[in-house]
């Protein structure tokens, strides 16, 4: 009988705050810039420099621990990590071991039938290190200290996860939460959030844990996914042929979609750590701690809440757009400006998600002004503008934050409201169509919505549909027996006189 | 001229102020005597006479447009040269970085410029601060101003033995484990280790960083007040920064009289005063006692618990922290590379190899070793235990006595040669300034004797945290009692 097997997966996240200077010195802490010009004598570790403890660091942090529902190590402090690498300019880390400021919290996320409550063993701060740039052709490497000093919060799970739906899951919840609390962008691909992922496998009901790998270099939920399912196969063929995993780390390869183990530089890693000279204790007092929870902001579950009862959105439409804050918001401030809660949600989730999965952009990337999505809603629910044109007005908004008023004048969008000019296109329609205005009087009602269209192509689409379905219906209805031979002109002087 | 070498820095700077003196002059009559001394002395690494000169002609401009107000504007100083100097290089006494010039300058230098001091050069020291004489340097070996075949102690030799020859009024050293306090007592000049915290560190290429300290040394207590209350105070580009507790040294606090010792009750350790001291320097000691108690002192004997802890707790936290300390120099950014043409690892290994003296080596792997997994509990937390347990007992002392008097160091001045090759007794003889480091107190440090071999003895006040004006008021008391301390270079007609 084949055996069942179970994964036990743990991971390790490294989040990049988005503090404006870095962890231990005024450097700026952005993404980016020519190599080594976000620098100083800190940061690059030269000799008599000393480390100052960057406060919103400590903030920051905090927030994200309750939020993850942690326990707050009120006396924390700064480990040395000793290592020797070209990236790290003092050859040691400032990180915590032994005291880190946040331990023992959690996060549930969405499981089969409810949610999962996946542990949180510890959160720590930390330094980023620089960037190793090899060049090829002179075959030498340089180092780039910019990011170096950047602050991180290393988040450490328990081993708490089983298949990669629910590490995806974990993740994305922990993004969002970040995402929420505004402390990073948590973006995979630019480093901001790192994810290291420890795997093994064991028989199903057994209690212990197998041997654990770790593996690294994941820039994607994608190459994450793979190399979860990779590692399980991997391991499980290794136990089923009676054969030992080794505890190592492996470092993923994107384009050849497997992991390979890395070198290890020593035997055993010794980090030697031991409490940093340089920076005091932290000290967090109750009343800080206070005061952090009174400002944390609303999570996505009580908005959803709130959004259902306030603007009495569908459960299900509230709980989309509150997916992401930046959409939540832009939701909410559109909603109050244009009075209409439920249109903007359709205009956000329909084309909006529409346009963000064809430009493969993320909500967090959308950064148009809300006023301007509120006027197209009211120039459309005004007549002003059709549904068609309204959709080019909002990707123009999507792309480029246009100002929809001028924009749909400047292009010649607007809905045109003289009647007269929809008179003369649906006479004009009826005169050329006799086939069809025959049929529909003689009950094909189908063609009615042919001529619409007739009428708004006439109109190069600046007419309200809704407005020219009212007025050929009329039309149709009050000339039954009117030949239709008769001029067009001498229809409308009668329409003038009937008028007057 | 020789009067001008044995003003007092405040006088100095009196006479500077109110253009009685002009500040080239006085810079030039230093530099002269350094060009003259130097040759025997070898107390620095480096001189820029040009530069030194340049800046006095503009600090003299600025005092007299009202810019540099300061009681030492125009004053020169000599800088240990582990501090750091914009554009100067700074060497820390290694081969390591023998060729590193800093981008900034450390925030003493700053205050000091600020000030209107004017930098003369960097003396010379043992490598990274790691020694008791000078020795380790790999540069030049400085020898004591008393008796060349001396040395100046360390490992702030070369401040030192600048200020006791006369090549500068003002000297700024470093002190980890006794080293301003060990050679100033061995050149026979004042040397102040603040109370951890009140100097900042920035810029101090680090030691051992919960026990290094910048502080002055001077010819006489008040030189040592008066360069103390001009780098001392709050930074915050140092987090271990304090401030100073409040309060100056203001000028009259050292016009005391020496009646003024009248209800002060003076501690001396039991421990300081028996094993494997030199009965020359004890008598030195018990002798500057007696003269405090005759002018009205309350001197009494006790015993300092743990005082058998401070050597092996010493050496394993300041090794531990050099090991870490250390780990930057490693050829990638600064200071030496090997030539051998290896890959990065080896390239670590070889620089270090070639970079380090063996001192430095030496306390590396120590340090290494005690923070290594499996023994950090044994060794490292062992050792942080003792010392809170140390800071304990100075405490239950401080309530009993408002100073504490010891000797700086069990002997005079040993021969240059006779110290390195015997390591373990080179480390014991740090035995009574190393507690001083541990617990983070302040102490003066100023000669009370000479012995019979014509070598100056040192003697400490020891005070409570943050007493470094009550440390200095009383070594000032006791300094007008035992009377003038001649200058060596006077003795030797150099």
């Amino acid at each position: 009988m084949a055996r069942q097997y179970e994964t036990v997966i743990g991971l390790e996240v490294h989040i990049e705050l988005s503090t404006e200077t870095k962890i231990f010195c005024g450097c700026s802490a952005k993404f980016g810039g020519a190599p080594n010009t976000h620098t100083c004598p800190v940061c690059t570790g030269m000799p008599g420099s000393l480390p100052v403890l960057n406060e919103k660091v400590v903030e920051y942090a905090l927030r994200l621990g309750l939020a993850a529902n942690c326990k707050i190590n009120q006396y924390c402090r700064f480990d040395r990590k000793n290592y020797f690498y070209p990236d790290n300019p003092q050859n040691y880390q400032i990180s915590q071991l032994y005291l880190p400021i946040c331990y023992d919290g959690y996060l549930d996320i969405p499981a089969a039938g409810g949610t999962k409550r996946i542990r949180i063993h510890e959160m720590h701060m930390e330094e980023d290190a620089g960037k190793l740039l090899h060049d090829e052709w002179e075959d030498c490497s340089l180092v780039d200290y910019n990011r170096s000093g950047v602050p991180l919060v290393e988040i450490v799970s328990e081993p708490d996860m089983r298949t990669a739906e629910e590490v995806i899951a974990y993740l994305e919840k922990l993004r969002m939460v970040c995402r929420y609390l505004e402390i990073s962008d948590c973006k995979l691909q630019e480093g901001s959030m790192r994810v290291d992922v420890n795997l093994s496998v064991r028989e199903a009901g057994s209690s212990e844990l197998g041997v654990r790998t770790e593996m690294k270099n994941l820039n994607s939920f994608k190459a994450i996914a793979h190399a979860i399912e990779g590692e399980r196969e991997r391991q499980t063929e290794l136990l089923e042929e009676g054969r030992k995993v080794v505890q190592e780390t492996r470092r993923w390869d994107d384009n050849k979609e497997t992991s390979f183990a890395m070198r290890s530089k020593e035997d055993a890693k010794d980090y030697r750590y031991f409490p940093d000279p340089d920076l005091p204790p932290v000290l967090i007092s109750r009343d800080m701690i206070r005061e952090l929870r009174g400002r944390q902001p609303e999570f996505k579950e009580e908005r959803a809440r709130r959004y259902q009862e306030e603007y009495k959105l569908p459960a299900y439409d509230a709980g989309l757009l509150t997916q992401s804050k930046r959409l939540a918001d832009i939701f909410e401030d559109t909603a109050k400006l244009s009075g209409h809660p439920k249109k903007t949600a359709n205009w956000l989730m329909g084309e909006g998600l529409r346009i963000l999965k064809e430009k493969g952009m993320e909500p967090e990337e959308l950064t148009f002004t809300p006023r301007h999505l509120a006027d197209l809603i009211q120039a459309a629910e005004r007549g002003e503008i059709s549904q068609k044109n309204a959709r080019t007005v909002f990707e123009q908004i999507v792309e480029s934050d246009i100002e929809p008023l001028a924009y749909m004048k400047e292009q010649g969008l607007m809905t045109v409201s003289d009647s007269d000019a929809v008179h003369t296109a649906i006479e004009e329609v009826l005169a050329e169509n006799q086939k069809a205005v025959e049929e529909y009087r003689s009950g094909k009602e189908k063609v009615l919505g042919f001529l619409v269209g007739q009428v708004m192509r006439k109109m190069k689409g600046k007419a309200d549909p809704g407005k020219v379905n009212e007025l050929l219906d009329e039309a149709l209805r009050k000339q039954p027996h009117m030949f239709l031979m008769k001029g067009v002109q001498e229809e409308s002087n009668r329409r003038k006189t009937d008028d007057a | 001229m020789e009067d001008l070498l044995r003003m007092p820095a405040r006088e100095l700077g009196r006479k500077i102020r109110e253009g009685e003196l002009k500040a080239p002059d006085v810079a030039g009559c230093y530099l002269e005597r350094i060009r003259k001394a130097e040759p025997h002395i070898h107390a620095f690494i480096s001189v820029d006479e040009g530069k030194a000169a340049a800046r006095a002609k503009e600090v003299e401009e600025g005092i007299r447009e009202g810019r540099y107000r300061g009681p030492l504007a125009g004053v020169p100083v000599a800088v240990k040269d582990n501090i750091c100097t914009k554009g100067i290089r700074t060497t820390c006494g290694s081969r390591m970085l023998e060729n590193f010039v800093p981008s900034y300058d450390a925030e003493v230098v700053s205050r000091m410029e600020r000030q209107g001091m004017i930098l003369l050069g960097k003396t010379n020291m043992d490598e990274f601060a790691m020694g008791s004489t000078t020795e380790t340097s790999v540069f030049e070996t400085t020898v004591n101003p008393w008796n060349k075949r001396h040395v100046p102690g360390g490992s702030s030799g070369g401040s030192c033995a600048a200020v006791a020859s006369g090549e500068v009024p003002l000297a700024l050293g470093s002190d980890t484990g006794g080293s301003i306090r060990q050679p100033a007592a061995y050149c026979g000049v004042c040397g102040l280790k603040p109370t951890y915290g009140t100097v900042s560190r920035y810029g101090l290429i680090a030691y051992a960083s919960s026990l290094d300290q910048i502080g002055p040394v001077g010819r006489t207590v008040d030189d040592c007040a008066v360069l103390y209350e001009a780098i001392a105070g709050t930074d915050e580009k140092d987090s271990t920064s304090t401030g100073t507790g409040g309060g100056r040294c203001s000028e009259d606090v050292f016009l005391t009289e020496p009646g003024c010792l009248k209800g002060m009750r003076i501690g001396i350790p039991r421990e300081y005063l028996s094993d494997g001291i030199d009965e020359e320097v004890k008598n030195a000691i018990t002798d500057a006692v007696r003269l405090m108690e005759a002018n009205g002192a309350d001197a009494e004997y006790f015993s300092l618990e743990m005082a058998e802890y401070a050597i092996p707790a010493y050496y394993i936290i300041a090794c531990a922290e050099a090991s870490s300390n250390l780990e930057r120099f490693d050829g990638v950014k600064y200071g030496y590379r090997s030539r051998a043409d290896a890959e990065l690892h080896e390239m670590y290994k070889k620089s270090r190899q070639e970079g380090f003296g063996e001192e430095v080596k030496r306390r590396i792997l120590l340090g290494s070793f005690v923070l290594s997994s499996g023994y950090y509990d044994a060794y490292y937390l062992k050792a942080l235990k003792a010392k809170a347990l140390m800071k304990e007992a100075f405490d239950r002392a401080f309530e009993k006595y408002d100073c504490i008097v010891a000797p700086a160091s069990p002997t005079t001045a040993p021969e240059v040669g006779t110290s390195l090759s015997d390591p373990l007794k080179m480390y014991l003889s740090d035995i009574y300034t190393v507690s001083v480091n541990l617990c983070g107190l302040p102490a003066v440090s100023l000669p009370c004797a000479v012995d019979s071999r014509g070598l100056p003895v040192g003697m400490q006040f020891i005070g409570a945290r943050f007493q470094d004006r009550k440390v200095l008021r009383t070594a000032a008391v006791y300094e007008q009692l035992r009377g003038t301390f001649p200058a060596a270079w006077e003795k030797e007609g150099m």
